[in-house]
Protein backbone atom coordinates (compact mmCIF):
# COMPACT_ATOMS: atom_id res chain seq x y z
CA UNK A 1 0.00 0.00 0.00
CA UNK A 2 1.43 3.31 -1.08
CA UNK A 3 0.21 6.73 0.01
CA UNK A 4 -1.04 9.31 -2.47
CA UNK A 5 1.89 11.52 -3.50
CA UNK A 6 2.62 14.54 -1.33
CA UNK A 7 5.16 17.29 -0.88
CA UNK A 8 7.52 16.91 2.06
CA UNK A 9 9.11 19.49 4.32
CA UNK A 10 11.44 18.97 7.24
CA UNK A 11 11.68 22.33 9.00
CA UNK A 12 14.66 22.72 11.34
CA UNK A 13 12.78 24.40 14.18
CA UNK A 14 9.36 24.53 15.80
CA UNK A 15 8.96 28.12 14.62
CA UNK A 16 9.65 27.11 11.02
CA UNK A 17 7.15 24.25 11.34
CA UNK A 18 4.53 26.67 12.71
CA UNK A 19 5.13 29.08 9.83
CA UNK A 20 4.58 26.26 7.32
CA UNK A 21 1.41 25.14 9.11
CA UNK A 22 0.07 28.69 9.13
CA UNK A 23 0.84 29.07 5.42
CA UNK A 24 -0.68 25.79 4.24
CA UNK A 25 -3.59 25.40 6.68
CA UNK A 26 -5.63 22.25 6.33
CA UNK A 27 -3.73 21.09 3.23
CA UNK A 28 -0.80 20.31 5.50
CA UNK A 29 -0.37 17.65 8.15
CA UNK A 30 2.29 17.21 10.79
CA UNK A 31 4.28 13.96 10.85
CA UNK A 32 5.84 12.97 14.18
CA UNK A 33 6.46 9.23 14.63
CA UNK A 34 4.10 8.41 11.78
CA UNK A 35 2.65 5.37 13.52
CA UNK A 36 -0.90 6.59 13.33
CA UNK A 37 -0.59 8.89 10.33
CA UNK A 38 1.30 6.67 7.88
CA UNK A 39 -1.07 3.68 8.21
CA UNK A 40 -3.97 6.04 7.50
CA UNK A 41 -2.15 7.55 4.51
CA UNK A 42 -1.25 4.10 3.19
CA UNK A 43 -4.93 3.18 3.31
CA UNK A 44 -5.57 6.48 1.47
CA UNK A 45 -7.97 7.57 4.17
CA UNK A 46 -5.82 10.70 4.36
CA UNK A 47 -4.13 12.39 1.41
CA UNK A 48 -2.46 15.60 2.60
CA UNK A 49 -0.78 17.84 0.04
CA UNK A 50 2.08 18.68 2.35
CA UNK A 51 3.63 16.60 5.10
CA UNK A 52 5.60 18.61 7.67
CA UNK A 53 8.06 16.27 9.41
CA UNK A 54 8.78 17.30 13.01
CA UNK A 55 10.13 13.88 13.96
CA UNK A 56 13.77 14.96 14.13
CA UNK A 57 13.29 18.20 16.07
CA UNK A 58 15.51 17.80 19.15
CA UNK A 59 13.86 20.83 20.77
CA UNK A 60 10.69 18.73 21.17
CA UNK A 61 12.46 15.79 22.81
CA UNK A 62 13.04 16.07 26.56
CA UNK A 63 11.78 14.86 29.93
CA UNK A 64 12.62 17.19 32.80
CA UNK A 65 11.42 18.20 36.23
CA UNK A 66 10.08 21.76 36.47
CA UNK A 67 8.87 22.65 39.94
CA UNK A 68 6.03 20.35 40.93
CA UNK A 69 5.57 19.10 37.37
CA UNK A 70 7.40 17.07 34.76
CA UNK A 71 7.65 18.76 31.38
CA UNK A 72 7.83 16.38 28.42
CA UNK A 73 8.54 17.48 24.85
CA UNK A 74 5.80 16.46 22.43
CA UNK A 75 8.32 14.67 20.22
CA UNK A 76 9.48 12.34 22.99
CA UNK A 77 9.18 8.74 21.88
CA UNK A 78 7.25 6.09 23.80
CA UNK A 79 10.49 4.15 24.28
CA UNK A 80 12.16 7.18 25.89
CA UNK A 81 9.24 7.52 28.31
CA UNK A 82 9.30 3.86 29.27
CA UNK A 83 13.06 3.97 29.95
CA UNK A 84 13.13 7.44 31.55
CA UNK A 85 14.78 7.59 34.97
CA UNK A 86 13.00 10.86 35.66
CA UNK A 87 9.62 9.21 35.11
CA UNK A 88 10.63 6.09 37.03
CA UNK A 89 11.25 8.26 40.08
CA UNK A 90 8.69 11.02 39.61
CA UNK A 91 5.79 9.61 37.62
CA UNK A 92 6.04 5.83 37.19
CA UNK A 93 2.44 5.58 35.97
CA UNK A 94 3.32 7.35 32.72
CA UNK A 95 6.36 5.15 32.12
CA UNK A 96 4.23 2.03 32.62
CA UNK A 97 1.53 3.33 30.29
CA UNK A 98 4.17 4.05 27.61
CA UNK A 99 5.53 0.52 28.08
CA UNK A 100 2.09 -0.91 27.38
CA UNK A 101 1.84 0.66 23.91
CA UNK A 102 1.97 -1.72 20.93
CA UNK A 103 5.33 -3.43 20.55
CA UNK A 104 8.98 -2.28 20.74
CA UNK A 105 9.08 -1.25 17.07
CA UNK A 106 6.01 0.96 17.57
CA UNK A 107 7.47 2.40 20.77
CA UNK A 108 10.73 3.27 19.02
CA UNK A 109 8.80 5.53 16.63
CA UNK A 110 5.59 6.82 18.23
CA UNK A 111 5.61 10.07 20.18
CA UNK A 112 3.69 11.39 23.17
CA UNK A 113 2.50 14.48 21.28
CA UNK A 114 1.38 12.39 18.30
CA UNK A 115 -0.54 10.02 20.52
CA UNK A 116 -2.31 12.85 22.36
CA UNK A 117 -3.06 14.80 19.19
CA UNK A 118 -4.37 11.74 17.35
CA UNK A 119 -7.01 11.29 20.08
CA UNK A 120 -7.78 7.66 19.39
CA UNK A 121 -10.15 6.53 22.16
CA UNK A 122 -8.37 3.17 22.26
CA UNK A 123 -4.93 4.64 22.85
CA UNK A 124 -2.98 4.43 26.06
CA UNK A 125 -1.10 7.67 26.62
CA UNK A 126 -4.15 9.96 26.54
CA UNK A 127 -5.75 7.78 29.22
CA UNK A 128 -2.60 8.00 31.31
CA UNK A 129 -2.29 11.77 30.98
CA UNK A 130 -6.02 12.16 31.71
CA UNK A 131 -5.70 10.08 34.87
CA UNK A 132 -2.79 12.25 35.96
CA UNK A 133 -4.67 15.46 35.28
CA UNK A 134 -1.91 16.72 32.99
CA UNK A 135 -1.70 19.80 30.78
CA UNK A 136 -1.23 20.05 27.01
CA UNK A 137 0.87 22.99 25.80
CA UNK A 138 -0.15 24.24 22.34
CA UNK A 139 1.78 26.74 20.25
CA UNK A 140 0.88 28.69 17.10
CA UNK A 141 2.15 31.90 15.55
CA UNK A 142 -0.47 33.59 17.78
CA UNK A 143 1.30 32.41 20.91
CA UNK A 144 1.21 29.61 23.43
CA UNK A 145 -1.65 28.31 25.53
CA UNK A 146 -1.94 25.66 28.21
CA UNK A 147 -5.00 23.44 28.11
CA UNK A 148 -5.86 21.04 30.94
CA UNK A 149 -6.05 17.64 29.30
CA UNK A 150 -9.56 17.25 30.70
CA UNK A 151 -10.55 20.09 28.34
CA UNK A 152 -8.33 19.00 25.42
CA UNK A 153 -10.59 16.29 24.02
CA UNK A 154 -13.90 17.19 22.43
CA UNK A 155 -14.70 13.64 21.35
CA UNK A 156 -13.38 10.65 19.48
CA UNK A 157 -10.41 11.71 17.28
CA UNK A 158 -11.11 15.35 18.03
CA UNK A 159 -9.48 17.96 20.21
CA UNK A 160 -9.54 21.72 20.77
CA UNK A 161 -6.25 22.04 18.84
CA UNK A 162 -6.57 24.54 15.97
CA UNK A 163 -5.16 23.55 12.54
CA UNK A 164 -2.25 26.01 12.93
CA UNK A 165 -1.32 24.76 16.41
CA UNK A 166 1.30 22.24 17.42
CA UNK A 167 1.35 20.26 20.61
CA UNK A 168 4.78 21.27 21.92
CA UNK A 169 4.75 19.94 25.46
CA UNK A 170 2.84 17.77 27.89
CA UNK A 171 3.01 18.45 31.63
CA UNK A 172 2.15 15.93 34.31
CA UNK A 173 2.33 16.22 38.10
CA UNK A 174 5.21 14.70 40.05
CA UNK A 175 3.41 11.88 41.76
CA UNK A 176 6.47 10.35 43.38
CA UNK A 177 5.59 7.22 45.27
CA UNK A 178 1.81 7.72 45.31
CA UNK A 179 -0.08 4.55 44.48
CA UNK A 180 -1.34 3.97 40.96
CA UNK A 181 -2.64 1.31 38.64
CA UNK A 182 -3.19 1.00 34.91
CA UNK A 183 -5.37 -1.54 33.19
CA UNK A 184 -6.05 -2.26 29.57
CA UNK A 185 -9.13 -3.95 28.19
CA UNK A 186 -8.30 -5.58 24.90
CA UNK A 187 -10.67 -5.86 22.01
CA UNK A 188 -9.10 -7.48 19.03
CA UNK A 189 -11.94 -7.30 16.56
CA UNK A 190 -10.77 -4.89 13.92
CA UNK A 191 -7.02 -4.73 13.83
CA UNK A 192 -4.04 -6.83 12.93
CA UNK A 193 -3.26 -9.76 15.13
CA UNK A 194 -0.32 -8.28 16.99
CA UNK A 195 -1.66 -4.79 17.44
CA UNK A 196 -3.25 -4.81 20.84
CA UNK A 197 -5.53 -1.85 20.46
CA UNK A 198 -6.93 -1.59 23.92
CA UNK A 199 -9.86 -0.11 25.62
CA UNK A 200 -7.78 1.60 28.17
CA UNK A 201 -8.39 2.90 31.60
CA UNK A 202 -6.01 4.46 34.02
CA UNK A 203 -6.70 4.95 37.64
CA UNK A 204 -4.58 6.86 40.04
CA UNK A 205 -5.33 7.83 43.53
CA UNK A 206 -3.85 10.13 46.13
CA UNK A 207 -5.19 12.90 48.26
CA UNK A 208 -4.13 15.68 45.91
CA UNK A 209 -4.44 14.54 42.32
CA UNK A 210 -5.67 11.92 40.01
CA UNK A 211 -8.93 10.15 39.28
CA UNK A 212 -10.01 7.23 37.19
CA UNK A 213 -10.19 8.13 33.53
CA UNK A 214 -10.86 6.53 30.20
CA UNK A 215 -9.32 7.68 26.92
CA UNK A 216 -10.42 10.45 24.52
CA UNK A 217 -14.09 10.68 23.73
CA UNK A 218 -15.01 9.22 27.08
CA UNK A 219 -13.60 11.76 29.53
CA UNK A 220 -15.31 10.26 32.56
CA UNK A 221 -15.86 6.61 33.29
CA UNK A 222 -19.55 5.74 33.21
CA UNK A 223 -21.19 5.83 36.59
CA UNK A 224 -21.70 2.09 36.43
CA UNK A 225 -18.03 1.62 35.69
CA UNK A 226 -16.86 3.60 38.67
CA UNK A 227 -19.50 3.29 41.32
CA UNK A 228 -19.13 5.19 44.53
CA UNK A 229 -18.86 2.02 46.53
CA UNK A 230 -15.55 1.44 44.80
CA UNK A 231 -13.79 4.55 45.90
CA UNK A 232 -10.02 4.15 46.30
CA UNK A 233 -9.31 1.74 49.08
CA UNK A 234 -6.30 1.60 51.32
CA UNK A 235 -3.90 -1.13 50.38
CA UNK A 236 -1.94 -2.90 53.12
CA UNK A 237 0.99 -0.58 52.56
CA UNK A 238 -1.15 2.47 53.04
CA UNK A 239 -1.11 3.61 49.42
CA UNK A 240 -4.59 4.10 48.05
CA UNK A 241 -5.48 1.63 45.34
CA UNK A 242 -7.82 2.80 42.62
CA UNK A 243 -11.27 1.51 41.93
CA UNK A 244 -11.94 -0.92 39.16
CA UNK A 245 -13.29 1.19 36.39
CA UNK A 246 -14.59 -1.25 33.84
CA UNK A 247 -15.13 -4.88 33.07
CA UNK A 248 -13.68 -7.05 30.36
CA UNK A 249 -10.60 -9.06 29.56
CA UNK A 250 -7.56 -7.38 31.01
CA UNK A 251 -4.45 -7.85 28.94
CA UNK A 252 -2.06 -5.65 30.80
CA UNK A 253 -2.00 -4.72 34.41
CA UNK A 254 0.64 -2.49 35.84
CA UNK A 255 0.54 -1.20 39.36
CA UNK A 256 2.76 0.47 41.87
CA UNK A 257 3.98 -1.72 44.71
CA UNK A 258 1.17 -2.35 47.16
CA UNK A 259 -1.64 -1.55 44.74
CA UNK A 260 -3.82 -4.45 43.78
CA UNK A 261 -6.73 -3.43 41.62
CA UNK A 262 -9.67 -5.74 41.77
CA UNK A 263 -8.34 -7.40 44.86
CA UNK A 264 -5.80 -9.61 43.09
CA UNK B 1 3.80 13.97 -9.76
CA UNK B 2 5.26 15.36 -6.57
CA UNK B 3 8.80 16.62 -6.22
CA UNK B 4 11.53 14.22 -5.28
CA UNK B 5 13.74 14.62 -2.24
CA UNK B 6 17.40 13.68 -2.01
CA UNK B 7 18.13 11.26 0.81
CA UNK B 8 21.45 10.03 2.15
CA UNK B 9 21.08 6.89 4.19
CA UNK B 10 23.89 4.68 5.45
CA UNK B 11 22.77 1.12 4.79
CA UNK B 12 24.82 -1.62 6.43
CA UNK B 13 27.75 0.74 6.80
CA UNK B 14 27.70 1.83 3.14
CA UNK B 15 26.60 5.34 2.24
CA UNK B 16 23.66 5.32 -0.18
CA UNK B 17 21.92 8.23 -1.80
CA UNK B 18 18.95 8.70 -4.13
CA UNK B 19 16.30 11.15 -5.23
CA UNK B 20 13.09 9.62 -3.95
CA UNK B 21 9.42 10.41 -3.84
CA UNK B 22 8.52 11.39 -0.26
CA UNK B 23 5.96 8.56 -0.19
CA UNK B 24 8.61 5.89 -0.76
CA UNK B 25 8.65 3.50 2.19
CA UNK B 26 11.96 2.58 3.80
CA UNK B 27 11.20 -1.11 3.08
CA UNK B 28 11.03 -0.31 -0.64
CA UNK B 29 14.14 1.85 -0.41
CA UNK B 30 16.26 -1.02 0.89
CA UNK B 31 14.70 -3.64 -1.38
CA UNK B 32 14.26 -1.73 -4.62
CA UNK B 33 16.59 1.27 -4.53
CA UNK B 34 19.53 -0.30 -2.68
CA UNK B 35 18.57 -3.72 -4.04
CA UNK B 36 19.07 -5.94 -0.99
CA UNK B 37 16.23 -8.33 -0.38
CA UNK B 38 16.52 -9.93 3.06
CA UNK B 39 13.97 -7.47 4.45
CA UNK B 40 10.58 -9.00 3.70
CA UNK B 41 7.27 -7.24 3.40
CA UNK B 42 4.50 -9.36 4.88
CA UNK B 43 1.39 -7.59 6.08
CA UNK B 44 2.35 -4.07 4.99
CA UNK B 45 0.24 -2.83 7.94
CA UNK B 46 2.73 -2.63 10.86
CA UNK B 47 1.50 -5.91 12.29
CA UNK B 48 3.80 -8.79 11.33
CA UNK B 49 7.30 -7.38 11.85
CA UNK B 50 8.76 -9.15 8.79
CA UNK B 51 10.06 -5.79 7.57
CA UNK B 52 11.91 -4.98 10.80
CA UNK B 53 15.26 -3.22 10.33
CA UNK B 54 17.41 -1.21 12.71
CA UNK B 55 17.29 2.57 12.42
CA UNK B 56 20.23 4.01 14.34
CA UNK B 57 20.35 0.71 16.19
CA UNK B 58 16.66 0.52 17.16
CA UNK B 59 14.14 -1.88 15.65
CA UNK B 60 11.51 -0.26 13.43
CA UNK B 61 8.98 -1.64 10.96
CA UNK B 62 10.24 -0.34 7.64
CA UNK B 63 6.79 -0.60 6.03
CA UNK B 64 5.74 2.25 8.33
CA UNK B 65 8.74 4.54 7.97
CA UNK B 66 9.28 6.80 4.98
CA UNK B 67 12.71 6.75 3.36
CA UNK B 68 12.81 10.53 3.84
CA UNK B 69 12.39 10.01 7.60
CA UNK B 70 15.58 7.93 7.61
CA UNK B 71 17.60 10.62 5.84
CA UNK B 72 21.05 11.09 7.44
CA UNK B 73 20.52 7.99 9.59
CA UNK B 74 21.92 4.47 9.68
CA UNK B 75 19.89 1.48 8.61
CA UNK B 76 20.94 -2.10 9.33
CA UNK B 77 19.32 -5.06 7.65
CA UNK B 78 19.95 -8.79 8.08
CA UNK B 79 22.61 -8.57 5.35
CA UNK B 80 24.53 -6.09 7.47
CA UNK B 81 24.79 -8.32 10.51
CA UNK B 82 27.15 -11.01 9.34
CA UNK B 83 30.83 -10.15 9.50
CA UNK B 84 31.42 -12.13 6.27
CA UNK B 85 29.30 -14.17 3.84
CA UNK B 86 30.28 -17.47 5.43
CA UNK B 87 30.12 -16.37 9.05
CA UNK B 88 26.78 -16.01 10.81
CA UNK B 89 26.01 -13.27 13.33
CA UNK B 90 25.58 -14.83 16.82
CA UNK B 91 21.83 -14.19 16.76
CA UNK B 92 21.43 -15.77 13.33
CA UNK B 93 23.62 -18.67 14.44
CA UNK B 94 21.42 -19.19 17.51
CA UNK B 95 18.29 -19.26 15.31
CA UNK B 96 19.89 -22.00 13.21
CA UNK B 97 21.18 -23.90 16.22
CA UNK B 98 17.81 -23.87 18.02
CA UNK B 99 15.70 -24.45 14.88
CA UNK B 100 14.14 -21.01 15.32
CA UNK B 101 12.86 -21.01 11.75
CA UNK B 102 11.01 -23.17 9.28
CA UNK B 103 10.03 -21.32 6.09
CA UNK B 104 12.23 -18.40 7.09
CA UNK B 105 9.94 -15.59 5.98
CA UNK B 106 9.70 -14.04 9.43
CA UNK B 107 13.35 -14.70 10.25
CA UNK B 108 15.09 -11.50 9.10
CA UNK B 109 12.55 -9.45 11.07
CA UNK B 110 12.80 -11.75 14.09
CA UNK B 111 16.59 -11.55 14.05
CA UNK B 112 16.63 -7.75 13.74
CA UNK B 113 14.06 -7.40 16.54
CA UNK B 114 16.24 -9.70 18.65
CA UNK B 115 19.40 -7.69 17.99
CA UNK B 116 17.54 -4.55 19.11
CA UNK B 117 16.15 -6.30 22.19
CA UNK B 118 19.56 -7.62 23.28
CA UNK B 119 21.10 -4.17 22.81
CA UNK B 120 18.52 -2.73 25.21
CA UNK B 121 18.37 -5.70 27.55
CA UNK B 122 21.35 -8.10 27.27
CA UNK B 123 19.87 -10.62 29.71
CA UNK B 124 16.14 -10.87 29.09
CA UNK B 125 14.00 -13.38 30.93
CA UNK B 126 11.88 -15.75 28.85
CA UNK B 127 8.87 -13.59 29.58
CA UNK B 128 10.69 -10.45 28.46
CA UNK B 129 11.69 -12.20 25.24
CA UNK B 130 8.09 -13.12 24.52
CA UNK B 131 6.86 -9.62 25.34
CA UNK B 132 9.50 -7.97 23.21
CA UNK B 133 8.87 -10.10 20.16
CA UNK B 134 5.20 -9.23 20.32
CA UNK B 135 5.52 -7.20 17.13
CA UNK B 136 6.82 -10.15 15.12
CA UNK B 137 4.60 -12.95 13.85
CA UNK B 138 5.67 -16.41 12.81
CA UNK B 139 3.25 -18.72 11.06
CA UNK B 140 5.45 -21.81 11.29
CA UNK B 141 7.40 -22.40 14.46
CA UNK B 142 4.93 -21.86 17.27
CA UNK B 143 7.53 -19.49 18.77
CA UNK B 144 9.06 -21.84 21.33
CA UNK B 145 12.23 -22.40 19.34
CA UNK B 146 12.46 -18.71 18.54
CA UNK B 147 12.35 -17.87 22.25
CA UNK B 148 14.95 -20.55 22.89
CA UNK B 149 17.14 -19.08 20.16
CA UNK B 150 16.93 -15.58 21.62
CA UNK B 151 17.84 -16.86 25.09
CA UNK B 152 20.74 -18.84 23.60
CA UNK B 153 21.94 -15.77 21.70
CA UNK B 154 21.81 -13.71 24.90
CA UNK B 155 23.86 -16.36 26.65
CA UNK B 156 26.36 -16.55 23.79
CA UNK B 157 26.78 -12.80 23.69
CA UNK B 158 27.53 -12.62 27.42
CA UNK B 159 27.40 -8.91 28.10
CA UNK B 160 27.16 -6.99 31.34
CA UNK B 161 24.24 -7.63 33.60
C1 LIG C 1 0.88 -1.72 15.08
C2 LIG C 1 0.54 -0.55 15.95
C3 LIG C 1 0.15 -0.78 17.26
C4 LIG C 1 -0.15 0.28 18.10
N1 LIG C 1 -0.55 -0.01 19.37
C5 LIG C 1 -0.87 1.02 20.19
C6 LIG C 1 -1.26 0.77 21.54
O1 LIG C 1 -1.30 -0.38 22.00
N2 LIG C 1 -1.57 1.85 22.30
C7 LIG C 1 -1.49 3.13 21.83
O2 LIG C 1 -1.78 4.05 22.56
N3 LIG C 1 -1.12 3.39 20.57
C8 LIG C 1 -0.81 2.37 19.75
N4 LIG C 1 -0.40 2.66 18.47
C9 LIG C 1 -0.34 4.07 18.03
C10 LIG C 1 1.01 4.66 18.35
O3 LIG C 1 1.16 4.87 19.73
C11 LIG C 1 1.21 5.99 17.61
O4 LIG C 1 2.58 6.19 17.56
C12 LIG C 1 0.61 7.22 18.23
O5 LIG C 1 -0.78 7.06 18.41
C13 LIG C 1 0.80 8.43 17.33
O6 LIG C 1 2.05 8.99 17.56
P1 LIG C 1 2.99 9.37 16.35
O7 LIG C 1 4.10 10.15 16.90
O8 LIG C 1 3.33 8.13 15.61
O9 LIG C 1 2.05 10.34 15.50
P2 LIG C 1 1.84 10.52 13.94
O10 LIG C 1 1.33 9.26 13.35
O11 LIG C 1 3.02 11.12 13.33
O12 LIG C 1 0.67 11.60 13.98
C14 LIG C 1 -0.62 11.27 14.43
C15 LIG C 1 -1.53 12.49 14.30
O13 LIG C 1 -1.16 13.49 15.25
C16 LIG C 1 -0.75 14.68 14.61
N5 LIG C 1 0.43 15.16 15.35
C17 LIG C 1 1.55 14.45 15.63
N6 LIG C 1 2.37 15.18 16.42
C18 LIG C 1 1.77 16.37 16.62
C19 LIG C 1 2.12 17.54 17.36
N7 LIG C 1 3.26 17.64 18.06
N8 LIG C 1 1.25 18.58 17.36
C20 LIG C 1 0.10 18.50 16.67
N9 LIG C 1 -0.30 17.42 15.96
C21 LIG C 1 0.53 16.36 15.94
C22 LIG C 1 -0.46 14.29 13.18
O14 LIG C 1 -0.65 15.37 12.32
C23 LIG C 1 -1.46 13.18 12.95
O15 LIG C 1 -2.70 13.71 12.66
C24 LIG C 1 -0.08 1.61 17.61
C25 LIG C 1 0.34 1.86 16.31
C26 LIG C 1 0.66 0.80 15.48
C27 LIG C 1 1.09 1.08 14.09
S1 LIG D 1 5.35 -5.80 6.59
FE1 LIG D 1 5.85 -4.29 8.01
S2 LIG D 1 4.98 -5.06 9.80
FE2 LIG D 1 4.29 -6.52 8.34
S1 LIG E 1 9.48 -19.54 9.98
FE1 LIG E 1 7.82 -19.39 8.63
S2 LIG E 1 6.88 -17.58 9.34
FE2 LIG E 1 8.37 -17.91 10.83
Amino acid sequence: MIPVGFEYARPDSVDAALALLAEHGEDAVVLAGGHSLLPVMKLRLAAPELVIDIGKLAELQYVRVEGEEIAIGAGTRHRTLEASEVLAAECPLLAAVAHSVGDPQVRHRGTLGGSLAHADPASDLPAGVLALGGTVVLRSPRGERRVPVTEFYTGVFSTVKEPDELVVEVRVPRTGTAGWAYEKFTRRASTGPSSRWPWSTAGSGSSTWGRPRCGPGRPRPRSRAAPRSRRPRRSPTGTPSPPRTSRGPRSTVATSPGCSPGGR
Amino acid sequence: MTSTVKVQITVNGQPTSADVEPRLLLAHYVRDVVGIKATNIGCDTTSCGACTVLLDGESVKSCTVLAVQADQQEVTTMEGLSPSPDELHPVAAAFRQEHGLQCGFCTPGMVMATVSLLAENPHPTEREVRENLEGNLCRCTGYHNIVRAVLAAAEAQGGDS
